[in-house]
């Protein structure tokens, strides 16, 4: 081997070395970053944890989150319920019945741009079409709003899911002189069930923690609403927004907005860590 | 589907009458199934285009007072009702480009690390830890941004970032919150390329860097640009992470790191407490962000049709 080809290799391998190193220092800087964040959250978050930030309603002066979190269980819980039934049905038909015709693939575009449109934007075209006929900011138009984001989440997974089933099976079902619906719901389904559930609960950790939507649509409110949907409602990122910027002169807010801010982050990473239970069952 | 009852019509005539009502009634239960499901599918294109319509007839009354002014006049100031998008845009735009050039280096060196380098026992773990990073709640980000980086980003450059907030602040606090995202489909974009191409490489005597660079990053190229133009629509229509350290001045500012606004900050900010012609001018700017992302979107989306990433 001569020296040109040695030094060849030489600058090669010490150019492999230099971007694996940067590759090594990207990642190494990308989870420095994402840790700091995590562990400032926890920091700040723990200190403001106590049992009676679950029990008491917000105040402009002491209080707790319990309003707040009863608020976006409740709207979270019904805007996933209906956007469970409107995505599963329409993922059902794009996976089932679109196929390949033109109809479906216009869905489908649609449904991924929705998948992604700014929340905010959505939160707008709630309070355009709800609030203002309305006459007033409401739990519902926040459902509403957080529907509009969950069903495209479903939708996509639902159809995702649904296409790994294989054909012979539908096929068999058919055979044996099933109606089609039949297959779906008894053949389809069963198998796809899984796969649909994950979707649903990765959808509704996203939903849990819009705040842009609920600006216009929910507002925000202090009082105990319980199931009062058509008056304003309480929620989370509402209240930790709110505590953020307009009360932010007052420190016992800030601090128990990073505490309702570690709760929302551990509420969300515990579904996240659900939904990966459920399809890891799958396989 | 109705030719389906049809057929099942035809070859009835050798059973008992209760048998054919049976089989009637499923036939028509799966019709009736189809439609409703239809329906619902349907759905998903009324509401777009309700979205749309609502935008477009809630913001006309500005649009048809400020017209074109509207995109030229550079300042926002709702007293004098002088209503002009420049520094939204321009803040929009300068946050997400920021985010870009900082996310897309870092997003790649990550997943050319977890796809090429990693060693096998963290692989999952780095890659799980990535996913659920990118389920953070973004308000999160923005309270990062305001109570720990803008405060740093002043301490050690006062002369850059005299406030700490501003344009950059915002675009560095966009880039944290889309590198887990544009990571995690680089990923698996990266991961559809079948083995022996990778394996064929290596046998040839090329390095790690080589058959990134030569053999893999090109065979994905599509889906790799999909993934970042879907961060950088993350990034465009993102609140709350920017809301909090763009430093809200609603004059046009053509700097990098000066205080500014975005499209987003700006309709968050002064929904709630406006009326009249300062509402519809914001509804007008929910429109030109809408009209933004769903070019960018539609553009990743096409190039990212090949892939099979399921993420949202």
């Amino acid at each position: 081997m001569n020296i040109q080809t040695t030094s060849l290799y030489r600058r090669r391998k010490l150019f492999n070395q230099l971007v694996m190193g940067a590759c090594v220092a990207a990642t190494l800087v990308g989870f420095l970053f994402l840790f700091a964040i995590l562990f400032t959250l926890v920091t700040k978050g723990l200190s403001a944890l106590s049992p009676s930030i679950f029990i008491e309603r917000t105040r402009m002066s002491g209080g707790g989150l319990g309003n707040a979190i009863w608020g976006t269980v409740l709207m979270t819980s019904v805007a996933t319920v209906l956007g469970t039934i409107i995505g599963v049905a329409a993922g059902t038909w794009l996976a089932e019945y679109g196929g390949k015709g033109w109809m479906a693939k216009v869905i489908r575009f649609i449904n991924d741009i929705l998948l992604s449109a700014p929340s905010i934007i959505i939160g707008l075209f709630i309070y355009a079409v709800v609030v203002v006929p309305m006459g007033n900011f409401s739990g519902w138009a926040g459902v509403l709003s957080l529907t509009v984001i969950i069903v495209p989440v479903v939708i996509r997974s639902t159809e995702d899911m649904l296409r790994l089933i294989p054909n012979s099976l539908r096929e068999a079902a058919a055979a044996l002189g099933a109606h089609r619906w039949w297959i779906i719901v008894r053949v389809c389904y069963s198998g796809a069930r899984a796969g649909i559930i994950t979707g649903i609960l990765l959808g509704f950790a996203r939903i849990s923690g819009e705040t842009a939507p609920l600006l216009f649509t929910s507002l925000n409110s202090n009082q105990w609403n319980f199931f009062r949907l058509g008056d304003e409602m309480a929620n989370l990122p509402m209240t930790i927004y709110q505590n953020m910027t307009i009360n932010a002169f007052i420190p016992d807010l800030v601090a128990l907005a990073w505490g309702g801010a570690l709760i929302l982050t551990a509420a969300i990473l515990i579904l996240n860590i659900a939904a990966r239970y459920f399809s890891r069952q799958r396989s | 589907m109705a030719t389906n009852a049809i057929q099942t019509d035809s070859g009835l005539g050798r059973l008992s009458e209760a048998t054919r009502k049976r089989l009637q009634r499923k036939a028509r239960i799966d019709v009736l199934f189809e439609r409703t499901l239809f329906v619902f599918a349907f759905a998903v294109l009324l509401l777009l285009g309700a979205i749309i319509a609502s935008l477009i007839a809630s913001s006309w009354p500005a649009l048809q007072r400020f017209g074109l002014d509207f995109f030229t006049e550079n300042r926002w100031a709702a007293n004098v009702e002088i209503f002009g998008a420049l520094p939204a845009i321009y803040g929009t735009l300068l946050t997400s480009f920021i985010a870009i050039v900082i996310a897309v280096p870092v997003s790649f060196g990550i997943a050319i690390f977890l796809t090429e380098r990693c060693p096998g026992f963290l692989r999952q773990p780095l890659s799980t830890l990535i996913e659920l990073l990118a389920g953070i709640p973004s308000i999160i980000y923005g309270m990062w941004g305001m109570e720990v980086l803008a405060p740093l980003l002043r301490t050690w450059f006062p002369t850059v970032f005299p406030a700490g907030t501003g344009l950059a602040t915002a675009g560095i606090i966009l880039a944290v919150m889309i590198i887990p995202f544009i990571t995690a489909v680089s990923r698996d974009v990266i991961n559809t390329v079948p083995a022996v191409m990778r394996e064929s490489a290596y046998g040839l005597g090329c390095t790690t860097w080589e058959v990134a660079s030569q053999v893999i990053l090109p065979s994905v190229k599509t889906g790799l640009v999909g993934g970042v133009v879907l961060g950088l629509g993350r990034a465009l229509g993102e609140t709350m992470a920017v809301t909090f350290v763009i430093g809200n001045n609603l004059f046009l500012n053509t700097t990098l790191t000066g205080q500014g606004t975005s499209i987003a900050a700006l309709i968050a900010n002064q929904f709630s407490e406006s009326d009249g012609t300062q509402r519809s001018a914001l509804l007008a700017l929910g429109l030109i962000l809408f009209l933004i992302t769903f070019v960018v979107l539609a553009i990743a989306r096409y190039l990212l049709r090949n892939s099979t990433g399921r993420h949202a």
